[in-house]
């Protein structure tokens, strides 16, 4: 695998993780439980828009083939999505939405902090905005969580249950592989197993914090970075690339 | 709102001092003395317009999970969040009249307070999105831009800010259609289609025929309401013909053409039978849009309480400290 080729699925990875979650989020535009709420998670969709539109449009011009943020938004097949399937899981009641939010932006934040030290001057400037924006989500979740974990019996409960539907789904994060030791090598990619106890003892802590049951270690699934997915990513894909496909020559 | 208690005398007093303060064309603020009327009128109408923005999301937000490019999305969902922006400020300003936001979503619920007819329609293709937001939104624009000098001082003020937003509502919707219309045939017709659908109900927007519709009431008499419905529509109508023909879009109106003399554009006759069934319950959409407002607020009524408990919760503990 060359570096130009590793760079590429890199790129890739991280533009369909944000790709992908935005969509979910997007879905909460005029169904939040409050307005105030409806403006915060279509504002945490627009950031992750942003952000793949950025990582997109870099992974086009790796390639070098002419593809753009669009082409590679809606024209690939299931198999050549590379995201986590965190990502892509139903967006489920508002605890399941805030628990993935508190996963994944707790590990972005963590991650796009040490991008911003990468070789690569593009992803090290992508990171530099990405690390703010995580952070405002996961401390937007945090708060969430303890709102949930000590509102009431039934809020505790479902917040329960979410992590408990979520927890297998968060080793993806921070799986290593060829792609990524490549990358390591110029100093070009975060060490995903290095932030993984960061990780853990934010989530302990607040997990603890709320009286909620810190989960054993279990099986994860894994799949998204090689392409495999749950079914629930070709009902994402269907709707998300209905015109484009629909009507392959036109341009909106 | 504690409301301050005077007598008779001061009553009348503060009442005259109202009438003086419209006269002088100065805003009437929250805490001043208004006729119960006027707080009614603005409640019904202020709730009303709240309304209409939280509930124009949906027609919008039908489109959102199948926007055809990251750019198109990003652009749609922000435009969305903006109408759930201004329905926000519109429930605060109400507010300040003594209702909350609870009373007026109950009211919504029940059928007691209206939103705006247009959002009874469906949004079918991706050109409808082009087409809300150029007349839905040019339309809307026309009524808010007139309401910045309505006589309520929060009202007012929202409408200033709101106003800013809604013209690159507008710029996004005539971009669309400018992009459908110069893109392939379908989308051509699609663009078209949309046109069609959308022109008479947005010329609705502004209500009655001023005939039917006497400006003469109190909404004119306390400024709440600055020109007639007529008035209004023509404006739009005059702006968005010339809009429709730079791009090559055809109006559905036979009759429509430039009035020399009058330097306006006239009209063909507007279907009132179609508003007043929309407006009593028999649009494509009103059953859908309540439902799924009423199920949206009930679903997430678990949040709502518990945020409300963990709140109390962490009173007592300061309290306590």
């Amino acid at each position: 695998m060359t570096e130009k080729e590793a760079l590429f699925s890199y790129c890739l990875r991280l533009g369909d993780d944000a790709l992908i979650h935005s969509y979910r989020l997007s879905e909460w535009c005029r169904n939040a439980p409050m307005l105030e709420e409806d403006l915060a998670l279509t504002n945490f969709a627009l950031d992750l828009t942003g952000r793949a539109r950025a990582l997109l449009t870099y992974a086009g011009e790796i390639e070098g083939k002419g593809r753009t943020e669009d082409d590679l938004a809606y024209r690939r097949e299931e198999r050549h999505y590379f995201n986590n399937l965190i990502c892509e899981l139903p967006k489920g009641d508002f605890a399941t939405t805030i628990v993935r939010l508190l996963f994944t932006a707790t590990q972005e934040h963590l991650f796009y902090s040490e991008l911003t030290h990468s070789q690569d001057g593009t992803l090290a400037a992508i990171a530099a905005k990405t690390v703010k924006e995580a952070q405002y989500h996961m401390v937007h979740a945090s708060d969430w969580v303890r709102r949930l974990g000590l509102g009431t019996e039934e809020s505790h409960e479902r917040l329960e249950r979410a992590i408990d539907e979520l927890c297998p789904y968060t080793g993806e994060m921070f799986e290593t592989d060829k792609v990524v030791a490549v990358l390591q090598d110029k100093n070009i990619a975060v060490d995903n197993a290095a932030i993984r106890s960061n990780w853990k003892t934010y989530i302990e802590d607040i997990l603890r914090e709320v009286g909620v049951m810190v989960p054993g270690s279990q099986h994860m699934q894994t799949g998204g970075r090689k392409g495999i997915h749950t079914e629930y990513m070709g009902h994402i894909l269907t709707e998300m690339q209905y015109l484009q496909r629909t009507y392959p020559d036109a341009t909106w | 709102m504690e409301l301050l208690k005077h007598s008779e005398e001061e009553n009348e007093e503060s009442l005259k001092h109202f009438e003086e303060k419209i006269e002088r064309g100065d805003s009437i603020e929250p805490r001043d003395t208004m006729p119960e009327a006027y707080r009614k009128h603005l409640i019904r109408q202020m709730s009303q317009h709240a309304h209409s923005e939280v509930i124009g999301m949906q027609p919008e937000g039908n489109w959102i999970t199948r926007a055809p490019s990251l750019r198109a999305r990003q652009i749609l969902l922000a435009k969305i969040q903006d109408e759930g922006g201004h329905g926000l400020y519109l429930y605060s300003a109400t507010e300040t009249l003594g209702i909350s936001r609870d009373e007026m979503i109950a009211q919504l619920h029940a059928g007691k307070a209206k939103y705006s007819n247009i959002f009874n329609y469906p949004a079918l293709t991706w050109a409808d999105i082009g087409a809300i937001g150029w007349l839905v939104d040019g339309a809307a624009i026309v009524n808010q831009v007139s309401l910045q000098r309505t006589s309520y001082g929060p009202y007012s003020r929202a409408m200033v800010r709101i106003c800013k937003e809604e013209s690159f509502h507008q710029r996004q919707g005539y971009e669309i259609m400018t992009k459908m219309i110069r893109g392939t045939s379908e989308q051509q017709q699609m663009a078209q289609d949309a046109m069609n659908r959308w022109w008479w109900p947005s010329l609705m927007m502004f209500g009655p025929h001023d005939s039917e519709s006497p400006h003469t009431g109190d909404a004119f008499r306390w400024r709440i309401k600055r020109h007639s419905n007529d008035e209004l529509r023509q404006k739009f109508i005059d702006k968005t013909v010339q809009q429709a023909e730079v791009i090559g879009l055809t109006i559905p109106d036979e009759d429509l053409k430039w009035n020399e003399e009058k330097g306006h554009y006239d009209h063909g006759p507007i279907d009132w039978d179609e508003f007043y069934r929309v407006i009593t319950g028999n649009g494509p959409c009103n059953r859908q849009r309540i439902a799924h407002h009423k199920k949206v607020h009930d679903d997430g009524a678990w949040v709502r309480i518990a945020a409300a408990a963990y709140r109390e919760r962490i009173k007592k503990q300061n309290d306590n400290q």
